[in-house]
């Protein structure tokens, strides 16, 4: 009883987490599911035919092409200027710092369905109704990837030691030594962080892409699609892959900041 | 990831020392290539948005839109789609709640009773949510099926009747939706809970307060910064939301998301889409800001 007492918060707070997995067990199991039908979605038996045959339902794969393809387009863009916008308000001086937090704020804050349609509203108005696709999903995936780059790097700064880089400077390294050999090896993580983070929400948008990708499919499109038609199991082995790809990129980094740590002490 | 677990709190709030920053042109160089990204793509599109809300009904994409001030379309709009409004304000509502009290038991238990496994469930809170948002969804849909586990226990149960069904309920939708944005109240919260000095739950206990009054006069004020932001990080993109009602729900389950999505796709009614969308946007605002404030000053008492 007593134990049950002191561990009650902890227990609770274990189901909570079992919870929130039990959806990914379910598109695990389902990505060997050998269906009968298109149109019921249950479990009807094991088979490895999913896992060895991904790119059968049709579109699929390119769907998937296109959604890596804007992922590391638009983590590529909205990291490099995410950064220098973080740089800029942890380092420098600039009048106007209290509307920079705001428009920084601001696309965090607002409803994807809302940005989605402003700027769908501002592409036809300037006459790219018909050149929507590619270009202008990307446009879209850097524009609101960029907030949550600069507040992931600007945490990092922030809580930055700057003794490393006086200490550098005392020892008459150069401005450009200090920041490539000191300042940037210790914000990186910070960057990389930000980087699976963009890579993850512009991957996974489907609301603001919905919008303004014209005749573009990019993967969560597909699966939005085969909703309404009957869903073919290969969605689940990409969803699952997704999952291990995660957890690998995760683990991977605290296996890497644990042996730092132990070398470091 | 874990570094998301940082941001949060800091939004909107400047940081505090301004001393050791550089002056000079740097800066505003730094600056200046997001800073254009975010006025083309984010603020220009609003007032796109506000002068599409204000076009003449009567036109088409394909002929144009004529500038005629129509304020009436933002009256048509809320008279057509009231329903699905209110609803998504109510569901938000309700699954902020209910992401509350799940995320508040979560966010404690990583901060003050996992101990050395405290990393490890940190990770184990985002990592469902790598996987793709419409997948999860589609298999909350298998889980609720009609012939599904669930359905089929209480059944069995009898906590249902044997036509009783989840999917395609409100129940459904909102469920859908706490689990969806679980992890934008688990992360704030936790940041806010665990910066909070053991010390003074302690002390509280030493001075005769039961658990209960302990949390309520020390741990629960301490992190009401980390309520505020993983309340509006949770309810915002759930008011906006219409893949939970769509996958999970019926069209009785509408929300205001599948309207306009629907008004801007397919029916091409895009003055009635703006102005909605603008509606919606308004709304929230101003729910926010009233409730930024109260939040606020209940900090002060």
């Amino acid at each position: 009883m007593r134990w049950l007492r002191e561990h009650l918060v902890l227990i609770l707070g274990i189901l909570v987490l079992i919870y929130t997995f039990i959806p990914i067990f379910v598109v695990v199991l389902m990505s060997f599911n050998d269906p009968t039908s298109r149109l019921i979605y249950r479990f009807d038996g094991f088979t490895l035919h999913n896992w060895l045959n991904p790119c059968e339902p049709e579109g699929m794969c390119s769907a998937l092409k296109t959604s890596v393809e804007i992922g590391l387009l638009a983590t590529l863009g909205s990291t490099i200027l995410g950064t220098l916008m973080a740089f800029a308000l942890v380092r420098h001086q600039f009048v106007g710092r209290s509307s920079m937090n705001l428009l920084i704020f601001l696309p965090m804050a607002t409803p994807e369905i809302v940005m989605g349609s402003s700027l769908l509203a501002l592409f036809v108005a300037s006459g790219f109704a018909g050149q929507l696709g590619f270009w202008t999903i990307l446009i879209a995936h850097i524009m609101f990837c960029i907030s949550f780059v600069v507040v992931t790097v600007r945490a990092r700064l922030a809580g930055m030691d700057d003794n490393l880089e006086q200490a550098a400077m005392d020892l008459y390294a150069t401005p450009r030594q200090t920041f490539w050999r000191v300042t940037f090896p210790l914000v990186f993580p910070g960057i990389l962080g930000a980087a699976l983070l963009s890579f993850s929400l512009s991957f996974d948008d489907f609301i603001i892409t919905n919008l303004n990708a014209g005749n573009t499919t990019t993967f969560p499109m597909f699966v939005w699609g085969v909703a309404q038609r009957g869903i073919p199991m290969q969605v689940n082995v990409v969803g699952t892959v997704m999952f291990l790809v995660a957890v690998l990129i995760v683990v991977g980094g605290e296996v890497n900041n644990r042996r730092r740590q132990r070398a470091l002490t | 990831m874990a570094s998301t677990a940082g941001v949060a709190p800091e939004v909107g709030a400047p940081p505090p020392e301004e001393s050791g920053r550089r002056r000079g042109r740097t800066g505003y160089l730094l600056l200046i290539p997001g800073v254009v990204w975010l006025a083309l793509f984010f603020v220009i599109p609003f007032y796109s948005l506000v002068a599409t809300s204000l076009y003449d009904p009567n036109g088409s994409v394909f002929r144009g839109y004529e500038m005629t001030w129509e304020f009436s379309n933002y009256w048509h709009a809320l008279q057509d789609y009231w329903e699905p409004l209110l609803r998504s304000l109510w569901y938000a509502a309700l699954a902020t709640l209910i992401c509350l009290v799940l995320g508040y038991v979560l966010a404690y238990a990583i901060a003050f009773k996992a101990g050395r496994w405290k990393n490890l469930m940190l990770v184990l809170v985002i990592a469902p949510f790598f996987t793709s948002f419409l997948v999860r969804t589609l298999s909350w849909k298998l889980i609720l099926a009609d012939d599904g586990l669930v359905v089929n226990t209480l059944q069995a149960l009898h906590l249902m009747g044997a036509d009783g069904r989840l999917l395609a309920t409100p129940f459904a939708v909102i469920a859908g939706l706490v689990y969806n944005f679980l992890p934008f109240m688990v992360l704030p919260l936790f940041a806010s809970i665990d910066k909070i000095d053991h010390r003074l739950i302690e002390a509280s206990s030493d001075l005769y307060a039961n658990p209960f009054v302990g949390f309520w006069k020390v741990t629960w004020p301490l992190s009401l910064p980390g309520v505020v932001s993983g309340t509006l990080l949770t309810f915002i993109p759930a008011a906006g939301d219409y893949i939970n009602a769509q996958l999970l729900g019926s069209p009785n389950q509408r929300m205001v998301g599948n309207v306009i999505q629907n008004l801007f796709t397919q029916a091409n009614d895009y003055p009635a889409a703006g102005a909605l969308s603008m509606i919606l946007m308004i709304l929230i605002v101003v729910m926010v800001l009233v409730y930024v404030r109260k939040a606020g000053t209940e900090e002060l008492l």
